[in-house]
């Protein structure tokens, strides 16, 4: 044989394109408030908290194996000390940022713990966490249990103004996020976290250190889900602990990840984006939304257990912000057009074996 | 007086969990699925029972009785369309599944029966309020005894199903090792079908109990299912003896935190939980049941003469 006998590679020209119109997409996102109405921005920044949340969720379950019903936590405490912050004198966009790390660093102390259990130890114990920390909100005399408190201090900004800087601050951090997710696994450590999901002892026995990798990437999700819910409130303006701390938080973000398509980069984007349409369009007739939503899980588990993206990647090999490796086997100035394919798609079937 | 009833209060709770946690343990210890969804069925085998009650005027019991058949066939039903063809996928697509169905159920039910808080007790006479008297201070309901021999007695039942016949030795080897129980020729299929059957059938007597005891409405499910894990997590997954022990763990830390406070009952929960969790995880290479016996030996020895 002559030539290289396989070829890896991430970048294609298909993800080359798409990636300079996501950054071309986010670049118009951000001069749209010049533009449209209050109601469109809006809307939209609900859209970019779906996509955050989403993103975070599967971080954790599909690249990190993390399987939390708890991430509703730091979505209520990044809210929580948003609104103690600012009645406690400071400016009402820096208690939005510190809110945001003060909660985020929460899960430093408790990953510590948490990430030794297991699958589903993990999963019950992180949803006792998020209700004990409900428990604990509702007992701040400022929030009086369930009555709640709002951020009036943003009533001091133009409502124009203050939907403006809400909008941009939240597409920043989504952007900001996505960026953060996509150079982390694309290197070392999104290796790493992927080898732990698959088989923690096999990837400590060649040297990746476990306990690191999974808190680096629970922490980045903490810090995301705070963010998340300290802009939420800057939207929404009203703190009440249910609906902050409520486990629908995580319900969403699973049906919003594993509709879209678990451990792909795309997926939980895509995800967020048909639970946003779903919401805008049905909303509005209530619990008929909600038995739908319920209905479109269920049979989405059944039809498309990869989620959209990961059955379109499936079959057709395509990866808009290519996180893994193209690997082209045999030379590949030998190779025609169509074989070229054949191979990429073997290899897209490769990535998508069982996993536990 | 008053922590010594607390006690007895909270393990007669324990009796409860028990019962909503066994068909769970089950689930969990033999299919590896988390189901989300398993509060909402308790809910929505009450709602039947209630139905049944309401239409006829029958004895609860009697309708429970009618109910449970139709619980095992809607597990049975499950497992078949849902969770095994969602299992196939990988662990994770079940949460994505059962999570769908709950939904389902409690928007189903609110849209069918309203969000009125329903209970069972007027339908039970003197059951739901008479009492033992022990002491002046201690009373014990005869409706939590009852409750509490149900458990250890479908607990029971379950233990001795598993461990003596050939359905239950093929459930236990399945849980081990699905693929290796196949090979010795079980049908893991209808071992989870049955498996699914028991557990959906368990969740309707837990429902009934929790209508008679207290009051339900079509969004009572996700706060059983959370005590329900406990008690599967705390007694240990896969051991049903565990279950009724950490049903009983749970329950009593609960009574006792509401004799501490106003919300006591349900952070002392939480909190005994976790401390169970990390106790298991710090101590997990500690010969714990050599060093009970050591201390014990020691404690003996030097009160002997």
């Amino acid at each position: 044989m002559s030539g290289k006998e396989f070829l890896v590679t991430r970048w294609t020209g298909t993800s080359t394109a798409s990636a300079a119109i996501a950054v071309v997409v986010i670049a118009a996102l951000s001069l749209l408030p010049l533009f449209s109405g209050a109601n469109v921005t809006e809307r939209l920044t609900t859209l970019f908290v779906y996509i955050i949340l989403a993103v975070m969720w599967n971080a954790l379950a599909g690249y990190a194996g993390l399987v939390s019903v708890g991430q509703q936590m730091f979505f209520g405490l990044g809210a929580y000390a948003t609104i103690r912050l600012s009645y406690g004198g400071m400016n009402v966009y820096a208690a939005i940022l510190t809110g945001t790390l003060l909660a985020g660093c929460t899960a430093l102390p408790l990953s510590s713990f948490m990430l030794r259990l297991r699958g589903g130890e993990f999963a019950i114990a992180t949803w006792v966490i998020a209700t004990i920390a409900h428990l604990l909100v509702n007992f701040d005399p400022l929030i009086q249990g369930e009555t709640g408190k709002s951020l009036i201090a943003l009533n001091a900004y133009d409502a124009t103004v203050r939907q403006a800087i809400s909008y941009w601050a939240t597409l920043a951090t989504m952007a900001l996020f996505l960026v953060l997710m996509f150079v982390l696994l694309r290197s070392r450590v999104g290796t790493a976290v992927q080898a732990i999901r698959d088989d923690e002892h096999a990837a400590a026995s060649v040297g990746v250190r476990v306990m690191a990798a999974k808190r680096l990437i629970s922490t980045i999700a903490a810090f995301g889900c705070a963010a998340a819910g300290a802009l939420w409130l800057a939207t929404a303006l009203t703190f009440q602990p249910r609906t902050y701390f409520g486990i629908q938080w995580t319900a969403y973000m699973l049906f919003m990840a594993l509709v879209g398509g678990l451990g792909t980069f795309e997926g939980p984007i895509i995800g967020a984006i048909i639970f946003f349409i779903l919401e805008d369009r049905f909303g509005a007739t209530g619990v008929w939304y909600l038995v739908g939503l319920g209905i479109a899980a269920t049979l989405a588990s059944l039809l498309l257990p990869r989620g959209i993206w990961g059955t379109i990647e499936d079959r057709y090999g395509v990866q808009i912000m290519p996180v893994g490796y193209r690997l082209q086997l045999g030379s590949v100035d030998g190779l025609d057009g169509k074989q070229q394919r054949q191979t990429e798609g073997r290899w897209a079937r490769l990535r998508s074996l069982p996993r536990l | 007086m008053i922590w010594l009833n607390q006690i007895i209060q909270g393990t007669l709770l324990g009796g409860y969990y028990a019962l909503i946690a066994c068909g769970l343990s089950l689930m969990f210890g033999v299919m590896r699925i988390i189901n989300l969804s398993h509060g909402d069925f308790a809910i929505l085998g009450v709602f039947a029972v209630w139905l049944l009650v309401a239409q006829t005027g029958m004895s609860p019991f009697l309708a429970l009785a009618a109910i449970i058949p139709f619980m095992a066939l809607l597990g049975w039903a499950l497992q078949h369309w849902v969770f095994e063809r969602s299992l196939r996928a990988g662990p994770l697509v079940p949460l994505l599944a059962t999570f769908g169905l709950a939904i389902v159920i409690e928007n189903l039910l609110f849209e069918g029966f309203s969000a009125d808080t329903r209970s069972l007790a007027p339908e039970i006479g003197d059951l739901a309020f008479d009492s033992w008297t022990l002491t002046d201070q201690i009373y014990v309901g005869h409706l939590a005894v009852l409750i509490f021999a149900v458990a250890v007695i479908l607990l029971v039942g379950l233990q001795l199903f598993l461990k003596w016949t050939a359905l239950g030795r093929a459930i236990r080897a399945t849980s081990e090792d699905p693929d290796t129980a196949e090979l010795v020729g079980v049908n893991s299929r209808a071992v989870y079908a049955v498996a699914a059957a028991i557990a959906v059938a368990t969740t309707a007597i837990a429902g009934t109990f929790l209508a008679m005891r207290a009051t339900f409405d079509p969004y009572s499910g996700p706060a059983q299912l959370i005590f329900a894990f406990e008690a599967v997590v705390i007694g240990g997954v896969g051991s049903l003896w565990g279950t009724l022990v950490g049903g009983i763990i749970l329950g009593v830390a609960q009574s006792l935190g509401a004799q501490i406070g106003p919300r006591g009952f349900l952070l002392t929960g939480h909190v005994v939980f976790l401390v169970v969790l990390a106790a298991r995880l710090f101590l997990s290479g500690v010969d714990l049941r050599g060093a009970l016996r050591r201390g014990l030996r020691g404690f003996a020895w030097s009160r002997s003469p």
